[in-house]
């Protein structure tokens, strides 16, 4: 029972804290770097430097009314949001944070569940919140939200058939489809699968971008043309929780890239022996870090690039990524078999 | 590892991140004000009264994308089983995927030169 139930649910409850804090602090942070870039100071006034920012925000939507548009579809208005987040939040079920660690005498894997086909789980689970965008859009009756659902979800399935693609040719290197064996075998290949793999990883980056709707993708939340997007008529707790699952996402691709490209939990450096001390830091101290360089790339894209009009996203999408990603995985296939 | 062991926590996490987000609703359901008028309740339309319903035609090519979606999505679901167990078809994998995909690829083309593919 302590194994089987009360181990994972602690385990999902910290993971949950720790993936909606750092959501809080990533709105932070985005607003701080966005301030920088711009030559100015960003949040300020609540707490030294605007740390406190969050809390007042986190207060504030929890405080504001819920509006509900009286010609909008009740149960699916409801039902959105909450179809949103869910399954970003239990792609972490596969996401391997380290290897194992002792608690209480006890060893504990930092994983909560070590799935044969982790990979499909998360790509699979991953596109039901594309129901949840569709259905907000939809169930709103507002037409704004439809107009930017229709361009979300036109915008991700272009773009997951490439970072599908690129993943299968990772998976031909690795051998696996579990993430927790693809890490292993990076550490037993000797060298990341970004060296091996670099198209790949550029694919999925562009990818990653254009699926979370993140500039210069963010056509779906495009205020000059759409308002606010999806959400438009969204508003307190239901608002919130869309915007949760915007960030958990972007911490989501990021850390499956973290695992399937840049090494998981494991050190950098292991090869160079004055550098080997660096093997003494704990494997999910490294994971959050590359995470963290991974989010840092795309508040950084965002404040550098503008946005791409539709027809050169679709054509970027289907036209430039979806061929390399074929040819991508063409030419791992053959040096698999031939090497 | 069992099945069960294994996708156990799969449905607990599910069951826990379902909890969380109701608790998440229902907590600001007990807090925030609630004073609705007709006004408000209006859908959103740059401060305009509302015209017609949102749920108008569209344009034609999101359906498009949908198809051609369908089509390589489930390509790639085929891709999976085979990308795990290519070092033991070796050639023979190779080979069979090679004449899959190259049917894929003419079905592509012929996608590309008919205009599919272009937005507008």
């Amino acid at each position: 029972m302590i194994d089987m139930v009360v181990i994972p649910v602690f385990k999902m409850l910290v993971v949950i804290t720790a993936v909606l804090s750092a959501v809080a602090y990533m709105v932070l942070l985005e607003r701080k770097v966005q301030a920088w870039v711009q030559v100015r100071l960003g949040p300020m006034r609540v707490g030294p430097h605007g740390v406190l920012q969050p809390i007042a925000d986190v207060l504030k939507l929890i405080t504001k009314e819920d509006v509900r548009p009286a010609s909008a579809d009740r149960f699916l208005f409801t039902l959105a949001p909450i179809l949103v987040v869910v399954p970003a939040l239990i792609v972490f079920a596969v996401v391997p944070f380290g290897t194992s660690t002792t608690m209480f005498g006890k060893e504990i894997s930092l994983y909560i569940t070590d799935l044969d086909i982790g990979l499909l789980y998360i790509v699979s689970v991953a596109s039901i919140g594309l129901y949840g965008l569709i259905l907000g859009g939809w169930a709103s009756n507002s037409k704004y939200p439809l107009l930017s659902s229709l361009r979300a979800s036109a915008q991700i399935v272009s773009y997951e058939v490439a970072v599908t693609m690129t993943l299968v040719s990772l998976i031909v290197t690795a051998g696996s489809l579990s993430l927790v064996e693809i890490v292993k075998a990076q550490e037993a290949h000797g060298v990341w699968y970004v060296f091996i793999q670099p198209v790949a990883f550029v694919i999925f980056v562009i990818g990653a971008l254009a699926e979370t709707n993140r500039a210069p993708f963010d056509l779906p939340e495009a205020e000059q043309e759409l308002v606010g997007g999806f959400h438009t008529e969204y508003s307190g707790m239901r608002f919130a929780l869309f915007f949760l699952a915007e960030y958990t996402n972007m911490i989501v691709v990021s850390a499956v890239g973290v695992t399937m490209f840049l090494g998981g939990w494991l050190a950098p450096f292991s090869s160079v022996s004055w550098l080997a001390w660096l093997g003494l830091v704990p494997g999910w101290v490294w994971f959050s870090l590359k995470t963290f360089l991974l989010l840092s790339l795309f508040l950084w894209i965002r404040a550098t690039l503008p946005r791409y009009r539709y027809d050169q996203l679709m054509r970027l999408g289907w036209k430039v990524l979806i061929p390399l990603a074929l040819v991508n995985l063409a030419v791992s296939a053959v040096l698999k078999v031939l090497l | 590892m069992s099945i069960l062991d294994a996708y156990l926590p799969v449905v607990l996490f599910l069951l826990v991140a379902l909890v969380v987000t109701a608790a998440m609703l229902a907590a600001a359901a007990l807090i925030h004000p609630s004073r609705q008028n007709i006004v408000k309740s209006q859908a959103y339309e740059c401060g305009i009264e509302t015209t017609t319903d949102a749920r108008d035609r569209y344009s034609v090519r999101y359906y498009l994308v949908a198809m051609l979606f369908v089509v390589f999505d489930v390509e790639t679901v085929f891709l999976f089983p085979w990308a795990v167990i290519l070092d033991e078809l070796l050639l023979f994998g190779l080979i069979e995927m090679g004449i899959f995909l190259g049917i894929l690829v003419i079905g592509y083309a012929y996608a590309w030169r008919t205009g599919a593919l272009d937005w507008a």
